[in-house]
């Protein structure tokens, strides 16, 4: 397949600035990576509501809480990573018990951060962000979804984490079809199989599901981008004519996408199952392509745990 | 510089009573809870309360107000018995404290209890939200200003100096820290545990206005807030030096009473040395 590739966080960045222009009390904080997570485009246009908060992500999220208590709709940026881990106790406490208006939006996800290593590499984000009562956890697929979904939780009230990556990716949806939080979008329908997959696995999937065509095997594409809440309709949906369902995930196995949809598939319609993410272990540095590839969220590997959930039907 | 008369000293002094007979009262009643702590911060939240801050129980919403966080959550005794008192809810409910359906939680819950800005109880995190909410006031030139008690112990959490950086950095004039300096904390005496000395310099060297007095001196207290209230272009921290456990004379420096309720006896004799006037 021939993508057209985009840019997650130059569309946050766009999708920002015209939120700022069109709210007056939206409010922006960063951790020292303005110029990474492209917050700094916000701060140029309107510096009066810009925070830079130096490298120190525990006291954003907990000023971030502050202006959101004070009516204030709050975006919040650094590395998944950081924003994820090291102040999880502030999101639970000051953010999410409170349910207040603030939009964690980190960039940086996954193992195509690269050469930077696993320190950098938010692997468990989706599933430390899932656990947490009141959190909606949204992974854009491309960029044109980044920029939908960011104009979309502006409105959404209550704590939101999104993630993006710092590679540019596929572009598998476009400016014109509609975002909803909480809704998965149907790419591709077929009947042998569903792939379920969010982020930049969106686009492997739907390379997967054409190679599978050529096999014979029909595979229905979801872009599960939001992963809580999840689309349970439209996984019920898909799988009750699929019978089997692949996951698929820049992210580990344990914990993420994949295990919502067990979570959920186990007690109302259980049918086989296989997820595909970063084995449950650290990253390493190296190019993102390569990473990729030894981490096993390749094309191959789903059209393999398709050909094996197949099996698995009868 | 407001002048304070007797009679406005002595008032807020038997609120202050008041309040602590509450406090007791709701530890009591639940079995469990935060005598030492309470107590030590009673004088600080009472003058906030009844004298210094502008707020409306019958408008909780009003934007004009000022906020109140309270950081170290387990003080939410006291804080709840304010909060009764100025109107925000029943004094009734105050027995609920800690028990099942209750609106009044172990630490203040920002859903659950009219009056309460944000939600406390992790320690070190309610400077981080006093900031957001000051940076807010300043946005919206509303003239709210906002007042935060740490306890001292807490000031181990390092997110603290994070957020003593940002109040510098934005100028926050419009905040008021109080530190609740009783000098004790779960373990032991804080200069054992983990030492915050010199907790002067540190503040000073963080930006601050810095003034220290005696929190139990309620002419203090209130003359100290008007001075922080004159400083422009940095926050103010008010170090308090407390007792823990203070009007209670077994409950006085005693480490045990940290997070311990009265049994029956004690109860009735603390009590009776509070006047048991709530």
């Amino acid at each position: 397949m021939k993508w057209m590739y985009t840019s997650q966080r130059k569309e946050y960045a766009n999708a920002l600035t015209e939120v700022g222009k069109e709210r007056t009390d939206v409010v922006v904080l960063d951790a020292d990576l303005s110029s990474s997570t492209r917050t700094s485009e916000f701060a140029k246009s309107f510096p009066e509501r810009f925070f830079n908060c130096g490298i120190a992500e525990q006291n954003m999220i907990g000023t971030a809480a502050g202006l959101a208590a004070a009516g204030k709709t709050v975006f919040a940026s650094t590395f998944a990573a950081f924003a994820t881990g090291r102040c999880w106790d502030q999101i639970r406490q000051a953010v999410a018990y409170s349910n207040l208006d603030v939009k964690i939006v980190a960039t940086h996800a996954g193992i195509t951060v690269g050469p930077d290593g696993a320190t950098h590499q938010a692997l468990e984000d989706i599933a430390i962000m899932r656990v947490l009562p009141n959190m909606t956890v949204i992974v854009p697929a491309d960029g044109a979804e980044t920029y939908k979904a960011i104009k979309a939780i502006a409105k959404y009230k209550g704590p939101c984490y999104v993630r993006l990556g710092r590679s540019d990716v596929p572009l598998v949806t476009s400016m014109e079809t509609p975002f909803e939080v909480g809704k998965a979008s149907l790419l591709k329908e077929g009947s042998d199989i569903t792939l379920a997959a969010c982020g930049q696995m969106v686009a492997v999937c739907l390379e997967a599901a054409e190679e599978l065509e050529s096999k014979g095997i029909s595979a229905e594409v979801l872009n599960v981008s939001t992963i809580k809440p999840l689309d349970k309709e439209a996984i019920a949906k898909s799988v009750e004519k699929t019978g089997c369902i692949v996951t698929a995930e820049e992210h580990s196995i344990e914990g993420g996408l994949g295990s919502a949809v067990c979570e959920f598939l186990c007690e109302t319609y259980p049918v086989p199952q296989q997820r595909i993410g970063t084995p449950a272990c650290f990253g390493e540095s190296g190019e993102s392509d390569a990473l990729m590839k030894k981490y096993g969220l390749t094309k191959e590997r789903v059209i393999e745990a398709s050909e094996k959930v197949i099996r698995r039907k009868k | 510089m407001t002048l304070y008369d007797d009679q406005t000293i002595q008032e807020l002094e038997a609120k202050a009573k008041i309040i602590r007979c509450h406090a007791i009262k709701m530890i009591y009643a639940a079995k469990s809870g935060h005598p030492g702590g309470s107590l030590s911060a009673a004088d600080l939240i009472t003058a906030l309360f009844f004298k210094i801050m502008k707020h409306d129980s019958s408008n909780p919403h009003w934007e004009e107000r000022d906020k109140f966080v309270l950081s170290k959550g387990h003080a939410a005794p006291s804080y709840y018995a304010a909060l009764a008192e100025c109107g925000y809810f029943p004094t009734d409910e105050l027995l609920t404290l800690r028990k099942v359906d209750s609106n009044l939680q172990g630490h203040p819950c920002r859903q659950k209890t009219r009056g309460v800005e944000v939600s406390t109880g992790s320690l070190g995190q309610g400077l981080s939200m006093a900031n957001g909410l000051a940076l807010a006031a300043k946005l919206d030139r509303s003239g709210s200003r906002i007042y935060c008690i740490c306890g001292d112990g807490e000031l181990q959490e390092g997110q603290n100096w994070e957020a003593a950086m940002l109040a510098a950095q934005y100028k926050l004039d419009n905040l008021t820290l109080f530190i609740d300096r009783n000098k004790l904390q779960i373990d032991g005496p804080t200069e054992q545990v983990m030492s915050l000395e010199p907790l002067v310099d540190k503040w000073l060297a963080f930006g601050w206005n810095l003034i220290e007095i005696n929190g139990h001196d309620m002419r203090q207290i209130l003359e100290a807030c008007d001075k922080a209230k004159e400083t422009t272009g940095k926050p103010t921290v008010i170090i308090a030096n407390t007792i823990k456990g203070k009007g209670v004379s077994f409950m006085e420096g005693a480490i045990g009473f940290h997070g311990k309720a009265p049994n029956e006896d004690e109860y009735k004799i603390a009590l009776k040395e509070l006047g048991d006037c709530a």
